[in-house]
């Protein structure tokens, strides 16, 4: 079978900038690359004709196909040390809390390498005991296990010594619970096994055994890491000698001050540097480390007593990092070719294709006009944030729970059955880890199976409709990006006179948000071209792009919740969740937020007295009909799969005027979950009066003004009948006013120079 | 409250005719027991052959192994769900329809 995929460096690119492709390509000696601009999506019979446009370019041509591994999985590390190499008697301990106990042999923490069969470390067998291992190569292992499993979801202390000239090695597993209920016990284990010298300068290893070195993709200093735990690691602590149990409680720090400091040789308090990547080591040898495939931060500790509910706060209570099989941040493939921007690229949306025998794969990129110059007066902002939670999204084809709310069977095609033929290629914030825990970080650094022309509309391929229709009205905008927005604020948009969204704009950082609002106060024009737009707050890696955290904390539509207290973002502390729960309810900035979801069948809108209001008159100069938009490749409608409504409540400014409202949508479309605060039969729109998308117009001060569709599904209808519809026509009235130079006058005030 | 009676044959035919979009409540509770998730059994999946124009059957295992395409293709998404309630009627009801 023949597959390739493959993944870029960047997204968002300008001339002189160079893009670095990366590509795995199994089952075929050689594949195809050629650098295209795609004009519009791959969107069947009823749509314009997918036809990417061929660019010139060196990297054009044949490549030889070699296959490159993912290496998935999370684990922090820290460069072997003499002081570690030494030891030869010692007592690790430290607290954790296993999640899925019984998956098989976990690694805790230690300089074990799985490979030389050399080192010290504290591990979980195939029942989820605690077992101390020693070995100092093939055939010299010995272990000791409590032959206790323990029980997911629960701290416990362990801690084991070992002293190679005594022979004696023991371990202790002991629940540490704050509340409830539970059989568990506290169990010890001794023995005499003729402890072998474990001196190794093997590197020291969380969550993880290192596993010899690799010649492919590694995610840390060339090597394979094996034997992933998952779960949560707190105060992890390594003296010289073996303890006792008196010493072990000492040494934690709970009976008071630890009168052995001069035997410490590492403390590690993981509540330091939560926002990056770093571990530090607070004893003498100062062994600070890293982790690898970003575990997840700021979770509570064993210690967390629930009155705290902000990392920030009370960061010792927040001292566990929580470790999964399945985190992956990058691929760490080696580079197959390099793309240079020229002057010569116009801005717009690009891709490699990537063919081998019959599989294509598709990696896009935006060409942006070079900092500070615009080419057009019009400028399309590529959803980038969105775009990047989205990826991978896997968990919409594990089950027939999707066609619960879908009400039809999902369609899934080749490239996304990539995540089940690789699952290594990892997962989305929609997703869940293989413990349960809602995935929190999203990253574009490895390949994916839903950024691409083809396939599904949703985010991405859905807006190049938007891109199709700016190229059927003669091509003459920008290409922007989120990430971009987010590195450099209003300065770029503050070039344009329009900036049109893509479909479904839904993640944004303060600083995204800050950004469009100064936009608009300035005079600039906002086209929020979809739905359920700007709901979700998100958080920047502080030093790698294209890594973006979510917390889905209390309220919204989500695909999981964080636990309590855990709302946090790790990157920067801000309180994470909706942004109507951080006072920038979507309506705030648009007019509408979103109000319900439906995936079966699509729906019109109904043209109301406003749209003969004299300030939004014009927007519907030729169009008769009172309904708009019942037609559309997305399931027959315009409006439709996630739809937003006015709410003066949350912020919809008072002068704002609902041109056209939808209607007729089916008993799928519920009532998003933060407007149910009292279970009510009423949830559903055939039943709900509120459910309903609402084109909406208003002006903001210096000329500027908004219009939002409030529909994902509005750019499916745009290319109807080779752009002859009201959508198209609707749509196009408002980008030639606002591309205008003239101000929109602001109500109640005569227009300048009037 | 609803339950699965194999004696409504109506439920069948009214979804028959309309696969998508609004349903009555009776017919709403069916689809919501045929489609509930439970990972043991397997479930359906629609994979493409030509985008919005033809589609082939493929069931998903359970254990996130990939897709398995069945022989059976599609060039009506309707026909496709009229196809997937027809197998999961008989395994609720522990017979076929009696109609196609």
């Amino acid at each position: 079978m023949t597959r390739i995929m493959g993944y870029c460096d960047r997204w968002s690119v300008r001339p002189g900038d160079t893009v670095n492709f990366m590509v795995s390509c199994i089952g075929a000696e050689s594949y195809a690359a050629e650098i295209v601009r795609l004009k519009q999506p791959e969107a069947g019979p009823l749509a314009t004709p997918f036809e990417p446009e061929p660019v010139a370019s060196d990297v054009n041509g044949r490549y030889a196909g070699r296959e490159q591994a993912l290496p998935i999985g999370s684990l922090a590390v820290v460069t072997g040390h003499p002081c570690l190499e030494r030891l030869e008697a010692a007592t690790l301990v430290a607290y954790v809390m296993p999640t899925t106990p019984s998956k098989g042999r976990q690694a805790l923490f230690g300089n074990w390498c799985e490979a030389s069969r050399t080192g010290f470390g504290l591990e979980l067998d195939e029942q989820g005991s605690l077992v101390l291992r020693l070995g100092a190569g093939r055939g010299t292992e010995v272990t000791l296990a409590t032959g206790e499993p323990m029980r997911a979801w629960r701290w416990y202390r362990v801690a084991g010594t070992f002293d190679s000239q005594s022979g004696r090695m023991a371990i202790w597993q002991e629940p540490v619970s704050r509340h409830g209920f539970d059989l568990d016990r506290p169990i010890a284990r001794s023995a005499e096994r003729g402890c072998p010298s474990t001196r190794s300068m093997n590197p020291l290893t969380f969550a993880a055994w290192q596993n010899g070195e690799t010649a492919g993709p590694s995610a840390w200093g060339g090597l394979q890491f094996a034997q992933h735990f998952n779960g949560r690691i707190d105060r992890p602590r390594i003296v010289e000698g073996a303890l006792d149990h008196a010493g072990i409680a000492e040494l934690m720090g709970e009976t008071g001050p630890a009168a052995i400091e001069h035997e410490l040789v590492a403390a590690w308090d993981f509540s330091l540097d939560i926002g990056g990547e770093a571990i530090i080591d607070t004893g003498p040898n100062r062994l600070h480390g890293t982790i690898v495939n970003l575990p997840t931060r700021a979770v509570h500790g064993h210690n967390w007593t629930g009155c705290i509910n902000d990392w920030t706060q009370a960061p010792e209570q927040y001292g566990a990092i929580h470790f999964h099989d399945d985190d992956i941040v990058d691929a760490c493939w080696t580079v197959d070719f390099s793309f240079e921007v020229t002057s010569a690229q116009r801005s717009g949306v690009y891709a490699a294709k990537l063919t081998a025998g019959d599989f294509v794969f598709w990696v896009p990129f935006f060409v942006s006009p070079p900092k500070g110059e615009a080419r057009s007066k019009v400028a399309f902002i590529a959803s980038t944030a969105t775009y990047t939670v989205y990826l991978n999204n896997k968990g919409r084809f594990l089950s027939s729970a999707t066609e619960v709310y879908q009400g039809r069977v999902t369609v899934m095609d080749e490239i996304d059955s990539l995540l089940f033929e690789y699952p290594a290629m990892g997962l989305s914030t929609y997703d869940r880890h293989s413990d349960g825990t809602g995935v929190a970080y999203a990253s574009r650094h490895r390949p994916v199976h839903n950024f691409r022309p083809t396939g599904r509309h949703w985010n991405f391929n859905l807006d190049l409709c938007i891109i199709d229709w700016l190229e059927h009205l003669g091509g003459d905008y920008d290409v922007i990006t989120e990430e971009q927005l987010h590195e450099e604020g209003m300065g770029l948009l503050a070039p344009y006179n329009v900036v049109i969204t893509g479909s479904h704009p839904e993640y944004d950082s303060l600083d995204m948000l800050d950004a469009f609002q100064a936009y608009l106060r300035r005079g600039g024009r906002l086209m929020y071209m979809g739905g359920n737009g700007f709901y979700w707050r998100i958080a920047h890696h502080p030093t790698r792009d294209g890594v973006i955290e979510v917390r889905r904390a209390e309220g919204g539509v989500r695909a999981w919740d964080a636990l309590p207290g855990e709302y946090h973002h790790s990157f920067t502390g801000e309180y994470g969740g909706l942004w109507r729960r951080n006072s920038r309810a979507p309506q705030k900035l648009v007019g509408v937020g979103f109000i319900s979801q439906g995936f079966d069948k699509c729906s019109y809108y109904r043209r109301t007295d406003a749209a003969a209001d004299p300030r939004a008159a014009w927007m519907f100069d030729g169009i008769e009909d009172e309904l708009i938009g019942d037609f559309g490749i997305l399931q027959g409608g315009a409006a439709g799969l996630e739809i937003d409504a006015v709410d003066a409540r949350l912020g919809t400014p008072p002068h704002a005027l609902v041109v056209a409202q939808s209607e007729n949508h089916s008993n799928t479309y519920e009532v998003v979950a933060e407007e149910v605060l009292i279970p009510h039969g009423a949830t559903d729109a055939i039943i709900n009066p509120e459910i309903h998308a609402d084109i909406t117009f208003f002006e903001t001060p210096n000329g500027g003004a908004v219009w939002s569709t409030g529909s994902i599904a509005f750019a499916g209808s745009l290319g109807w009948n080779g752009f002859d519809n009201n959508v198209a026509r609707l749509t196009t009235n408002v980008l030639r006013r606002f591309a205008a130079e003239e101000p929109l006058p602001w109500p109640g005030r005569p227009e300048a120079g009037a | 409250m609803y339950s699965f009676d194999k004696s409504r044959l109506d439920l069948a035919r009214e979804f028959k005719a309309n696969p998508f979009g609004e349903h009555r409540p009776d017919l709403q509770y069916l689809l919501n027991l045929m489609r509930r998730p439970d990972p043991k059994r397997p479930h359906f999946v629609l994979m493409p052959r030509q985008w919005g124009e033809s589609w082939t059957l493929a069931v998903m295992e359970p254990g996130a192994s990939p897709p398995r395409p069945t022989n059976l293709v599609f060039t009506d998404a309707g026909e496709a769900e009229w196809h997937v309630f027809k197998l999961r009627w008989a395994e609720l009801a522990g017979e076929e329809l009696p109609f196609d």
